[in-house]
């Protein structure tokens, strides 16, 4: 019986490799099998929950001043928020300073809705209101999907967090002497199965900068650039980064401007 | 009140793919919390899909399905304009039903 179906499956194998090229199935990496696993989950990405919810808490009156945030501006104007965030982080006259998406709606949620923003960036992530700025970062950006990023680096002040960015991106330190350029300074690395993206230049469509705020399936959670780069810093045993401090933007400016052109997917779906 | 569904319903032909994004905790009751504490057991039972006011569709699901699950199924026989609506019930007893039109 044991030798019959052993026979059996030569017979199997030698088909398989008769009408299939043996090569062909070798040569499928363990970036494509994952690839294959995003298309399948592309229909269902559960980011879109937090973007319905997102776009909630933007319309809806909120706050100690029961404002909705329909005025805030996100760099294009008052209230206007489809292309705003490939265009971030920017140069705000108003708070003078460089401010991503997420210090932005913090800005926003303080002037116009009375929250305390210092408040909220110390809460932990998912708690609280740091969950409505997750929610809210989820579905503006998803207003600027298909659109390629497109930073401005006009003002002074975007050029010096550039600037600011990089040192900070090839800033060696903490116990592994780390830096963020030890993964992500050259094409074609990894960590496990997850291709690191080289954020030294555009990566590409989706990739990167381009592919955050991201629904990661493992943790069931939502990340925005300030959890992704808080987990970064995790990753190296740096101190962890105060929520939407410079250091945070400034890193944000840096990967943005050097993905110039690349088509934004977030809220993106990540393992 | 649970935070509502997306669902989409697009017809080819004489099938419809209904795409369901439900958002749930789904909580196994096996893990603990920060101080050690199980955090208790708290997962969508029944899901049920109805075409027109017709039920078409019932699944029994457990703590094994993951958090804001997924679920993809296909009609026979539904046209545009057409109602699916969906409706799950947890274990607490609590129950969540939306209604999106088929495209």
């Amino acid at each position: 019986m044991r030798t019959r179906n052993i026979a059996a499956i030569a017979a199997a194998l030698a088909a398989t490799a008769a009408t299939v090229p043996l090569l062909a199935q070798e040569s499928k990496s363990a970036s494509d099998g994952i690839a294959e696993y995003r298309k399948m989950l592309e229909d269902g990405n559960p980011a879109e929950l937090f973007e319905a919810k997102g776009e909630d808490l933007w319309k809806t009156p909120r706050g100690p001043k029961n404002a909705s945030l329909e005025q805030c501006d996100l760099g294009l104007g008052a209230g206007v928020v489809k292309g705003a965030w490939v265009q971030m982080p920017r140069y705000f006259p108003d708070t003078k300073k460089v401010q991503d998406l997420e210090s932005r709606l913090l800005t926003c949620m303080q002037t116009l809705q009375g929250f305390d923003a210092d408040e909220i960036a110390k809460t932990p992530f998912d708690k609280g209101e740091q969950a409505s700025v997750t929610a809210l970062a989820a579905w503006v950006s998803s207003m600027s999907r298909g659109m390629k990023m497109a930073l401005p680096q006009k003002h002074a002040e975007e050029k010096r967090f550039y600037e600011l960015g990089k040192r900070a991106f090839f800033y060696r330190g903490g116990p592994m002497d780390f830096a963020c350029a030890s993964c992500h300074g050259e094409p074609g690395k990894r960590i496990r199965l997850q291709d690191l993206p080289d954020l030294t230049r555009n990566p590409g469509n989706g990739i990167g900068f381009a592919a955050w705020p991201a629904y990661r399936v493992s943790s069931g959670e939502l990340w925005g650039m300030q959890r992704r780069l808080n987990d970064c810093f995790r990753q190296q045993r740096f101190p962890y980064p105060g929520f939407a401090s410079d250091v945070t933007v400034a890193l944000g400016v840096y990967m943005g401007v050097n993905a110039k052109g690349a088509e934004s997917i977030a809220p993106a779906l990540k393992r | 009140m649970p935070d509502p569904m997306r669902i989409r319903a697009q017809a080819a032909g004489d099938k419809t793919t209904v795409r369901v994004l439900m958002s749930h905790e789904m909580e196994t009751g096996l893990r603990k919390d920060a101080a050690g504490k199980t955090i208790p057991a708290w997962f969508i039972q029944e899901v049920t899909a109805q075409l027109n006011g017709k039920p078409v569709f019932t699944a029994e699901w457990g703590p094994s399905v993951s958090k804001n699950p997924f679920l993809q199924f296909v009609v026979k026989g539904a046209k545009a304009g057409d109602k699916i609506a969906v409706t799950w019930r947890d274990n607490k007893g609590e129950t969540r039903t939306d209604e999106a039109t088929v495209s």
